[in-house]
This record gives structure tokens, C-alpha cells and sequence, in this order.
């Protein structure tokens, strides 16, 4: 069993002094000891006259910061001290300060409108600090077309891969799963008007204008935009960013760039590829469910789906993929201090990634309904 | 979840008097990377109370070594006991009855970052000890950092506000806030400038003096194997290659020693160790006269 102190309290003991009592410590004094007692030695309110540690048969620091402490609330004399306690003792005789040891905690009300103020100041900081980040990319594209033999070719086609080939599989099941789902729900629906052979219609014009590159971009900033925001975060941290800069290399163009690039280029094929794949599993399920093989579905899309949906999809896909790529870049040329900010800096590039992919996803499709690509 | 306070009674392990004269001992150590053979057959006792040096040129395998006696690193072949038991076969309840019983400081000091330094030495203590009381873990992180040479007013800093030296002073505060028995120092010195470093080094040696420590100190300094170290145990060829203290190592016959301790930084050391022994000699005679 775990062996804990003991404490006795003997009133009006108090030795030569006379006055107040007397306290005899025993068993262990260790930091694995003491749990039990230190909360009455710490709470009692009698006087101490001599504190007697003669049956104390081993002793810590922590024991001995014990005994110290409350040596000196009561200015008490300390008995039977042996050569080991006497040099702890002497160790931790250092005067107690008040330095906090935890961060200062403000009451609830101004922790509140504190955490406010500090997130209007941020988002007014984070909208400068993108517009000098998106200043420092145009200026390292200026320095890259100005020096051609700097285009990090290679860094580009590793970028290119890890965005763009890696995620084909997951890519591709879920489009045509998202294919599956919206064939079968609007067949289910369209039915009801006797009008099963649009669900063709829904199917292609859907998945070219709209799902297939939206939710490639939605993957892509859950897959790529956070592993740019914890790559270049942590990269912050372990000083590999400062180090380049004093090597004479830039940043900018040798991180962000390639990945700025890759994400744009290759949100072009997998946003095509997604819709093709959410094509694909519309008309196999269609092939299972309704009136409509798998080959008809595929020429029927041909007919009813106009050319500019294509260009609706190839002018959107390359915007998202830049927004994604920026945003993660960005959080993560943010991360300062410590392994908390990458957490936190990671997060922010996923859903702001995806927020703003949204927003302007909406204001494509208002522009080009307007313009008579409806 | 067990209660905490039950899974500590659990390991009712005798402090001090459980192991014999070595609190470490190693036998037969084998490590190797692949093709790259670290360790072969290597043997290593630490004795209780000694502050134990070890060096070695770069790629030895000195934080291997010390990775390996404190279980981060699992060796192919050998055994390693800890205060008298087996680690590479103890049971999760043993280790954590060991894990208590030493501090490591790592080279960078390894300091949580969203902590603050007296956070950080906490928490061990609310890990181990949940029993003890707030007010209580406030005081002990505000004895540790001065033990451990800091201001007080480091306490309330978060790692990234500290310099490179006072990051290692508050590791070791955290390495010796369970009041260990054995205390692993990977390269405290490097990075530190002479007077930082003279000045940890009598740290160590005051704190292994008051608190009856056995320190296992990887180091590339010649100062401080001269001036606080017992022993100093030698890697060389994959193995210990000889455990003396340093004036009797200087006699060895082997080109790595000789290189390592004659060359002009191991000379400018030993004159350095010559000149404040004189001054010591010489100050003994006036103080007995007074």
C-alpha cells in the first residue's frame, strides 16, 4: 500500500517558547505522500510553536517546502531535523513571490466583449495581411517571369501531384455516389410529373455547372488547403521559413507559389473529372432503376446539355482552386509562436476555404444566368 | 478511467532501496537503423550519485543510447534496468512506477508550447499527484524555477518568450519537478553562452549534491566534463569503450580519446582546470591563516 504522512497535533506543547502547540510530522514527507495532510497543515488556523520532524524517516523538496512554509506562517522552530532535511531545507529557503504561474483570466463580461473587439481587430488585420500576402505573390510572380530559370518546374509537378492524382480515387467515389443520389432522388421526384426522362437533364447540367466542382473544390480544401496551412505553419515554427529568407531564398516563390499554381491547374481536370465520375454513377443507377441504359443516359446527356455548361465548369474550377491554395498558404504563413496556432490556422484555412468557394460560387452562377448561360 | 489515486496505490514500489549500487545498468545493448548499426553489444553502469558525462563523436549514438534507457527507443537486442528492473519487459504499471522517478531534460528543452513554464512544471505533478492542492502546485512551480536558476518572473511566460537558456533552466525545472532520483540531461550546455554554461553546470552539480541526484549528462563540453563529472563514459566503435574519470581516460591509448581530449579545445580546458585548481591551492593556506 501507498504510504501517506501523519500529523499530530499536541496543544500547548509548544517547547521552550511556551505558548501555542506543538506538531509532530511522521511517515514519509514526499511528494507522493503528503496529498493528504497538506490541505489541513495549509488550513489550520491554531498556533505553531515547534514543528517536530524527528519521525519523519524520508523526505523531498516538496516536503520540505511543506515543513518550510509553515515554518514561517507560524514562525515556528523546526525539531529534529537530520542532515538531509536540513539541506532541503535550506535548498527551498527561497522567499516566496508573487509571480503568477497561470495566465491572467479577465471576469466573464470582459472576456466577452474583449474576445469581440479582438476578432473585429483581427478580421480587420487578416483582410490587410491578405492583401499584402496577394502584393508579395504578384511581386514574386513579376521576379519569377522577370527570371525564368527560377520557375520551380519541379515543385510544381510534385505539387500537382499531390493535389490533383492522390485525390482521384476519393474524388471520384464521392462524385459518383453524389451522381447516384441525385439521379435516384430526382427520378423519384420527376416521376411525380411523369417527367422521368429529365432526370438526365438534372444529372448532366447539375454535375457540369454545379456539384461536380464544388465539391472537388470542397475536397480539395479539406485535403490540400489544410495540409498547405500545416506544412508551411509548421515550417514557421521550426524556423525553415527564416532560414530560407536568409539563404536568399524566397518563400513565396519557392512554397507558395508552386502549390498556388498546382491547386489552380489541377482543380481544372479534377473538376471536370469529378462531374464526368457524378455522370458516370447517374446513369448507372439509372441503368438499375429506371427505364434508361447506361449507354442512352451517357448520349442523351450529349443532347440536353449545352456547351457553356462546360465553360461555366472550366472558368470556375481554376478561381476555386486559386482560393483554396491562397487561403491555405495564407493561414498558414500566419502560424506564430506555438503547436496551438497550426491547429487553429489549419482549421481556418479548411472553412474559410470552403466559405469563400461557396460565396463565390454563387456569384458565378447569378453572373452567368445573367448573362443568358441559363 | 480508474481512479487515479487507486492506480498509484497499485504500484506500492519502495523508493531508494530498491536497486543495488546502479540505478541504470545496461547489458548487451544492440541498435541499428537498417543497415547502420548504432550500438553493438554495448555495456554501461551508472553509479548511484554520480554525475555520469558521456560523449562521443557526432553519430555515436549518445541520444540513442539515452532515448533507449528511458523506453522511447526499443533495441533489437540487450537488456536495460532501470532502479533494478527490467524496462524492455516491465509492465505498463511498472514503467509509470519508474517514469516518476526520472527527469529528462531534451535538447531543446521540449517545453509544452501552450503552456506556461510553471504550467509546464505542473504537469507532471497534476499527472502523478491530483491530490495535491492548487495553492500547493503553485508554490512547488515557484520553488523549481528558482532551484532550477530562473527569475520568478518566468513563471507566468509561455516557451516562445524565452530565450534558448532560460528554455533549458525551465526544462530542468520540469525534469525535477517530481523530485526524481535519476535525471537525464541531453547536451545541457550547447547553445549557451560560457558564463550560462558555467553557471548551469554548477547548477547541476549543487542540485545532484542537495537532492542526492544521479545524473546521466550527454555532453559535447569539455568544461563541463571537467568540472562537474564523477565519470565520464566514452562511446566510441559502437560500444562504451571506457568508463574513468577524466584524468585517468587521458591516459588511455586510443586515437579518439587522445584526439578528443588533447586537441587544442580539450588542452585549453584542461589549462583552464589546472589554473582554477592553483587558484584554489592557493587561496586554502590564507583562509586557514585568517
Amino acid at each position: 500500500m501507498r504510504e501517506w504522512a501523519e500529523y499530530d497535533i499536541h496543544e500547548g506543547d509548544g517547547g521552550e517558547s511556551g505558548a501555542g502547540s506543538r506538531i509532530v510530522l511522521s511517515g514519509p514527507m514526499r511528494v507522493d505522500s503528503i496529498g493528504l495532510i497538506e490541505r489541513d497543515l495549509r488550513n489550520y488556523d491554531g498556533h505553531l510553536a515547534t514543528i517536530d520532524i524527528s519521525a519523519v524517516d524520508d523526505i523531498d523538496t516538496v516536503g520540505a517546502w511543506i515543513v518550510s512554509r509553515l515554518a514561517d506562517e507560524h514562525d515556528a522552530e523546526i525539531e529534529g531535523a537530520n542532515d538531509t532535511a536540513q539541506r532541503l531545507l535550506k535548498a527551498v529557503e527561497v522567499a516566496e513571490g508573487d509571480a503568477k504561474v497561470h495566465p491572467d483570466r479577465a471576469p466573464l463580461v470582459e472576456r466577452v466583449l474583449y474576445g469581440a473587439g479582438e476578432y473585429v481587430q483581427d478580421w480587420g488585420k487578416g483582410t490587410i495581411g491578405l492583401l499584402s500576402f496577394l502584393g508579395r505573390i504578384v511581386l514574386a510572380f513579376g521576379s519569377i517571369i522577370r527570371h525564368p530559370r527560377r520557375f520551380p518546374m519541379r515543385a510544381i509537378v510534385r505539387q500537382m501531384e499531390l493535389v490533383g492524382v492522390n485525390s482521384l480515387g476519393i474524388i471520384g467515389l464521392m462524385s459518383f455516389l453524389i451522381g447516384v443520389v441525385i439521379a435516384q432522388q430526382g427520378a423519384a421526384q420527376l416521376s411525380q410529373f411523369g417527367a422521368e426522362s429529365l432526370t438526365v437533364n438534372l444529372v448532366g447540367r447539375i454535375s457540369l455547372r454545379e456539384l461536380g466542382v464544388l465539391m472537388a473544390a470542397i475536397m480539395v480544401a479539406g485535403r490540400s488547403g489544410s495540409a498547405f496551412a500545416a506544412q508551411i505553419g509548421t515550417m514557421k515554427l521550426t524556423e525553415e521559413i527564416d532560414a530560407m529568407r536568409t539563404i536568399g531564398i524566397s518563400p513565396t516563390e519557392k512554397l507558395i507559389i508552386p502549390r498556388l499554381i498546382a491547386c489552380t491547374v489541377m482543380m481544372v481536370f479534377v473538376g471536370f473529372y469529378a462531374a464526368v465520375m457524378s455522370i458516370i454513377g447517374g446513369a448507372a443507377i439509372s441503368d438499375l432503376m429506371l427505364d434508361l441504359n447506361f449507354t442512352s443516359f451517357l448520349a442523351r446527356v450529349r443532347d440536353v446539355v449545352p456547351t457553356y455548361d462546360l465553360w461555366v465548369l472550366l472558368i470556375k474550377a481554376p478561381v476555386f482552386g486559386l482560393i483554396v491554395a491562397l487561403l491555405g498558404c495564407y493561414q498558414g504563413m500566419q502560424v506564430e509562436n506555438n503547436a496551438e496556432e497550426v491547429g487553429k490556422r489549419t482549421t481556418q484555412a479548411v472553412v474559410f476555404g470552403i466559405f469563400f468557394v461557396i460565396v463565390v460560387d454563387a456569384i458565378f452562377a447569378v453572373f452567368f444566368t445573367s448573362v443568358g448561360w441559363k | 478511467m480508474s481512479d487515479p489515486l487507486d492506480r498509484i496505490d497499485e504500484r506500492a514500489v519502495a523508493r531508494q532501496d530498491d536497486y543495488g549500487e546502479y540505478p541504470i545498468r545496461v547489458r548487451g545493448l544492440r541498435n541499428a537503423f537498417g543497415e547502420q548499426v548504432v550500438h553493438d553489444n554495448l555495456s554501461l553502469d551508472v553509479r548511484k550519485g554520480e554525475i555520469l558525462g558521456v560523449v562521443g563523436g557526432s553519430g555515436t549514438g549518445k541520444s540513442v543510447l539515452m532515448r533507449s534507457i528511458i523506453g522511447l527507443q526499443t533495441p533489437q537486442e540487450g537488456e536495460i534496468e532501470v532502479f533494478g528492473r527490467n524496462i524492455l519487459e516491465a509492465d505498463p504499471d511498472e514503467i509509470i512506477g519508474i517514469r516518476d522517478r526520472w527527469g529528462v531534460l531534451f535538447q531543446g528543452g521540449a517545453l509544452f508550447s501552450t503552456l506556461t513554464v510553471g504550467e509546464n512544471i505542473q504537469v507532471p505533478l497534476k499527472q502523478y499527484y491530483p491530490e495535491l492542492s492548487p495553492e500547493l502546485l503553485d508554490e512547488i512551480a515557484h520553488y523549481k524555477v528558482k532551484l532550477a536558476g530562473l527569475p520568478e518572473e518566468a513563471l507566468g511566460k509561455y516557451p516562445s518568450e524565452l530565450s534558448g537558456g532560460m528554455k533549458k533552466r525551465a526544462g530542468l525545472a520540469r525534469a525535477l519537478a517530481l523530485d526524481p532520483e535519476l535525471l537525464f540531461l541531453d547536451e545541457p550546455t550547447a547553445g549557451l553562452d560560457p558564463i550560462g554554461a558555467a553557471a548551469f553546470d554548477k547548477q547541476t552539480e549543487e542540485l545532484s549534491e542537495t537532492l542526492g541526484l544521479t545524473v546521466f549528462l550527454i555532453t559535447h563540453d569539455l568544461d563541463t566534463l571537467h568540472e562537474i563529472c564523477d565519470r565520464v563514459a566514452v562511446l566510441a566503435d559502437n560500444q562504451v569503450i571506457a568508463v574513468d574519470t577524466v584524468t585517468n581516460l587521458m591516459d588511455l591509448d586510443h586515437p579518439w580519446i587522445q584526439e578528443y581530449f588533447k586537441g587544442p579545445r580539450g588542452r585549453a580546458a584542461l589549462t583552464a582546470q589546472a589554473l582554477d585548481e592553483l587558484r584554489r591551492a592557493m587561496d586554502k593556506p590564507v583562509a586557514g591563516e585568517a
